[in-house]
Parts: structure tokens; C-alpha cells; sequence
């Protein structure tokens, strides 16, 4: 019972995401939504806006700068986790090694 | 790793891979690159010399202390740089509303805070390689 209600749901499951892989516009075709008035108007006014000739550096640190500095808040917040677990069991190992010294 | 041929290529090649890193860094706004693929290579350089020379010259050359004010001054700068947009009278990272030095498109002095955040970017990368590639080898 449980595994043909697992199959069922399994199954539906399947054919929406089969009929959504149907209905998406084909791989690099012009009526993809990606392709919409953004990317124009910043290959068009970059240089104007900017000043800067490497589009993608303009879009990273100026029409986009809020999102890098979350890709940088990541970068800190990823270094201080890591250290913090690292630096504690660092730590630890001295202090054993202090009184085994001692001892 | 104790190997004259390596030490002494090493030695050779390392002013040369951080000359290319800021160069990459300086030149973000002109040809591709930027500040995270310049700050890898900066950082790489250094985890280059650690590989070869070992943890204690290394850090004798970027100790712990100074990587931990690149750390958090490299982000700091970038939200110093945001706020001036603010100052200058416009929105924060605000590029030319604010009105700062545009310069002419080609120029390396030119592009207002992209060359600025850019080397915040790099920075921050750099020393994030860095300490992390130290961190985890200091384990004896």
C-alpha cells in the first residue's frame, strides 16, 4: 500500500516535471526570457553610465555592488566559521600538550 | 618540501605571479579579470611560497595579525566606499549619481568606485586564501 502510494506520487511527480522540460523555450533560442531589455541596455549604456569598457566588472561593482558585498559578507562570514572551529581544536592540542609537559 | 630547484624557482617566480595579481586587480574596470580573479592569484602566490619555504617563513612574511586586518578591512573599505555614495548625495554604491571622478572610459584612472571596490575585492580574497590554506596546515 505504502509503495504503491509512493509510486503514484512518484509518477505525477514525473510528468510534471517531463511536461515542464516541454513546454521551456529551446537552448539558446531568442524567445528565452533570459534574453529580455536588461542585458541590452547594459551592453548599450555601460560605457556611458560607467565609463568602464569590461561590461562585466560594471554590472559586478556598480549596477550590481549591494550583491557583491553579500558575496563578500559570505566570503568573511565562511573564513571567521572555519576558523573559529579550526583555531578551538588548535587550541586544545596545545594545552595538552603543555601538561603532558608538565606532567 | 626541501628542494633548492624548487626554493630557487620559487623565489625567482613569485614577484612575478603578485606583480600579475595586481595587475589584474588594478586593470579590473579596463580588460577581464577583476578583484576575485586577481585576489586568487595573489593569494595563490603566496600559498605557492608556503608549499615551498614552509609555515614559519611564511608567516614571518604575512603574519596571522596582518592577514586578519586585510580580512576585515578589505570588506570595511567596500562599505566606507558605500557610505561615501551616501555623503556625496546619492544612494549607497552609487557610482555616477554621487559624482565621483568618472574619467575617461579606457583610462586606468576612470569608472568612479569600480576600481576602488575592486581593490577592496582582491584584498579581501587574497587574505581570505591565505589564512584559510594557513589555518588548516598549521596542525602539526
Amino acid at each position: 500500500m505504502k509503495k504503491l502510494m509512493f509510486m503514484v506520487v512518484l509518477t505525477g511527480l514525473f510528468l510534471l516535471l517531463v511536461t515542464s522540460i516541454l513546454k521551456m523555450p529551446a537552448l539558446g533560442s531568442l524567445n528565452n526570457p533570459s534574453y529580455n531589455e536588461v542585458s541590452h541596455y547594459y551592453l548599450e549604456n555601460t560605457i556611458e553610465d560607467t565609463s568602464a569598457p569590461n561590461v562585466i566588472a560594471a554590472v559586478i561593482t556598480d549596477y550590481r555592488a549591494f550583491d557583491t558585498l553579500g558575496e563578500t559578507t559570505v566570503l568573511f562570514t565562511s573564513i571567521a566559521a572555519v576558523i573559529s572551529v579550526l583555531q578551538i581544536s588548535h587550541k586544545n592540542h596545545n594545552k595538552k600538550k603543555v601538561e603532558k609537559h608538565h606532567g | 618540501m626541501d628542494d633548492l630547484i624548487v626554493k630557487t624557482i620559487i623565489r625567482l617566480i613569485v614577484p612575478f605571479i603578485q606583480l600579475y595579481g595586481i595587475f589584474i586587480i588594478l586593470h579590473g574596470h579596463i580588460s577581464p579579470g577583476g578583484g576575485f580573479s586577481g585576489g586568487a592569484v595573489l593569494g595563490a602566490s603566496i600559498i605557492l611560497y608556503t608549499l615551498s619555504f614552509g609555515l614559519k617563513k611564511a608567516s614571518k612574511k604575512l603574519p596571522h595579525k596582518v592577514s586578519q586586518v586585510m580580512e576585515s578591512g578589505g570588506i570595511l573599505w567596500y562599505m566606507f566606499v558605500g557610505l561615501l555614495g551616501i555623503i556625496f548625495g546619492g544612494s549607497f554604491l552609487a557610482n555616477k549619481g554621487a559624482g565621483f571622478f568618472m574619467g575617461e572610459a579606457g583610462n586606468l584612472l576612470s569608472a568612479g568606485i569600480i576600481p576602488l571596490l575592486t581593490i577592496g575585492i582582491g584584498i579581501k580574497v587574497a587574505s581570505t586564501m591565505v589564512t584559510l590554506f594557513h589555518t588548516i596546515i598549521e596542525e602539526d
